[in-house]
């Protein structure tokens, strides 16, 4: 005979499942948020700086990844851009907040109306996400006409040329020395901040007529075009919204690291980003939400053995192993194009409530399909 | 039989158009007049350039001479977006339905260029009248469903806009008769609710059938063109597209 548990499990799935199609999606977000905000204020609070640096990188690489997934996979654009609008939303960032006093040594032939400008880290941060997404308009017209491969490679292109002009314009970059000592003005509150706002906008675009069109270029340019969909200027909305949020992860980074040279945001980091959105699922937030925690998280594990065993590139060689087989099994990623359902989650694997809650109207179904 | 509808000035109006793809001269002057109200089909073997005049029609393509003129206003050369926001609907050969969306947000793309809430809910409930299947199947994703269906829905999206003038390249491509047969009545009945269309089809009988007009075109030429009932008639019409 079987033992009977109290509160017998289906019917406990049950209750969760009820409670998690009962609550609405406004509440539920409200939770959500609660909790993280709960988290982080724990985390703060009991964490030592260094584990409480992972989370903020974390942090970082979610406005990251669900910034380039909105290009990547929703519009189907494969840009590898994301490494170059950091850059330019680190370095202004920098400039805008590098103290007055500071500044004659660290650079002493600044421009004389930069060398007496210091402004808050706010302000300085949207400069540097407006600079990048003004950069993106600018290498967007010419280089959104491209597809496929094509798009990567004149991305990657970009990414070359920012890495070249910052070595170069030694009088307000330093050249290849990079700028360090910039103030550590990044919090784990400002980070999350972003990456809330980063969450928000691409699922209010997503979940519009706005994003549908998004979606439609991706599947069909042609159908698109002959629906009435405007495809340059929807393609170049993506990248530079996109861009916008990569300039204001460079800031972050920059402020949060308190160095910055050519070589931070470059090829490597084009990889890994691409890397977390592909094993997250192209073309789901919170794929790309859990490709760039578990990503990050297991470089931070990795490491340790890394120095102790003294294999310094086990990280890379792993993320690549990993990249290989979620190519071969699961080409579509963690969460594919789907977004976590915590009903579905728990509806999944318990029986006995397969019935579907009552459909509601029709026209409001396409835009709350998403649902959290 | 059918009756023709009183016209007054065509809706569509292709005059003289030229097109080449690279150095082949795909179309050698192709002018053609649909009134509204009207069904007219192009008909014509493989590589006649009936979908090319479609594809010019809708922007996709652009003429190198000669002129394609909408209620009166030239519209050739127009950007394929400015095209369908003129009230001209063109459902691509193939039926190219957004795979990897779902039913519903295929219907809610087609309804792009409308932004009213309520009328969005309305096509969408016509849509659904018309085709019942898609209304089963709205959650589902398109890539998932028979070809008859991606069929329906690619017309059913076209529908979304509520267009003046519907471009319709090859519904019946590789379906079954059973389904052919259904298209073809719903192409008549969106027809009879006012939709002017221009339907281009290889299935010479069925297309005919349910035409009032047709052209016949061969090697970017048109050859032919009259009454249906007439070209339906022709010796020579029977033996090359009727297997008569």
């Amino acid at each position: 005979m079987e033992l009977r548990p109290f509160i017998d499990y289906f019917s406990l799935r049950r209750l969760i499942y009820r409670f998690v199609t009962w609550m609405p999606l406004r509440w539920m977000t409200l939770a959500m948020l609660l909790l993280l905000t709960g988290m982080l204020a724990l985390a703060q609070a009991f964490l030592n700086p260094y584990y409480l640096s992972i989370i903020e990188f974390i942090g970082i690489y979610i406005i990251l990844t669900v910034s380039l997934n909105l290009t990547n996979g929703f519009t189907g654009l494969f840009s590898l851009g994301h490494p170059g609008f950091m850059a330019i939303g680190a370095y202004v960032a920098t400039l805008l907040t590098f103290p007055v006093a500071r500044k004659p040594l660290m650079l002493p032939n600044l421009p004389a109306w930069l060398a007496h400008i210091e402004i808050p880290f706010l302000p300085a941060l949207i400069t540097g996400g407006i600079a990048a997404s003004i950069a993106a308009v600018v290498i967007g017209f010419p280089v959104l006409r491209l597809r496929g491969h094509y798009l990567a490679l004149a991305t990657l292109g970009f990414i070359i040329i920012m890495s070249n002009l910052i070595t170069n314009l030694r009088d307000i970059t330093r050249g290849p020395l990079g700028i360090n000592g910039i103030p550590a003005a990044t919090t784990i509150w400002l980070v999350f901040g972003w990456a809330v706002i980063t969450v928000y906008v691409c699922w209010r675009i997503l979940n519009s007529s706005f994003g549908r069109a998004l979606l439609a270029i991706r599947e069909d340019e042609v159908a698109a075009s002959v629906m009435g969909i405007h495809l340059t200027k929807y393609k170049l909305f993506a990248f530079v919204t996109g861009a916008f949020f990569a300039g204001i992860a460079g800031g972050l980074w920059a402020h949060l690291v308190t160095a910055i040279t050519p070589r931070t945001f470059w090829v490597p980091m084009a990889f890994n980003l691409v890397v977390m959105v592909v094993i997250g699922g192209s073309g789901s937030i919170t794929g790309a939400i859990i490709g760039a925690a578990v990503m990050s998280v297991l470089a931070e594990l990795l490491r340790p053995i890394e120095t102790t065993l003294g294999l310094y590139g086990l990280i890379q060689l792993i993320t690549a192993t990993i990249l290989i087989v979620i190519l071969i099994y699961r080409p579509e990623g963690i969460m594919g194009h789907n977004e976590l359902n915590l009903a579905a989650l728990v509806k999944v694997r318990s029986f006995g409530v397969s019935r579907s809650p009552s459909a509601p109207e029709d026209a409001k179904e396409g835009e709350n399909r998403r649902r959290t | 039989m059918k009756e023709k509808p009183t016209f007054l000035q065509p809706i569509l109006e292709l005059r003289d158009v030229h097109f080449y793809y690279g150095g082949v001269h795909a179309l050698k002057g192709i002018s053609l007049a649909l009134h509204p109200g009207e069904i007219v089909t192009v008909i014509g073997a493989n590589g006649a350039g009936k979908s090319t005049t479609l594809r010019l029609i809708s922007g996709l393509l652009k003429p190198r001479s000669g002129k394609v003129i909408y209620s009166g206003s030239d519209i050739t050369g127009l950007e394929p977006e400015k095209v369908a926001a003129l009230g001209i609907s063109h459902c691509p050969e193939g039926r190219q339905v957004f795979g990897r969306l779902t039913v519903i947000q295929n219907l809610l793309i087609g309804a792009y260029l409308q932004k009213n809430r309520n009328e969005i809910q309305r096509e969408l409930d016509r849509v659904f009248d018309i085709f019942p299947v898609l209304k089963e199947r709205r959650r589902q994703y398109a890539g998932t469903l028979s070809g008859g269906e991606q069929e329906m829905l690619a017309l059913g999206r076209a529908l979304m806009s509520r267009p003046r003038l519907l471009l319709l390249d090859e519904p019946s491509l590789g379906l079954a008769p059973m389904m052919v047969e259904a298209i073809f009545s719903t192409i008549a009945s969106i027809n009879k609710e006012g939709t002017t269309i221009l339907l281009v089809e290889q299935n010479a009988s069925m297309a005919l059938e349910v035409a009032h007009r047709g052209y016949v075109m061969e090697t970017g030429q048109v050859l032919l063109e009259g009454d249906s009932v007439q070209l339906l008639a022709n010796d020579g019409v029977k033996r090359a597209y009727l297997g008569g």
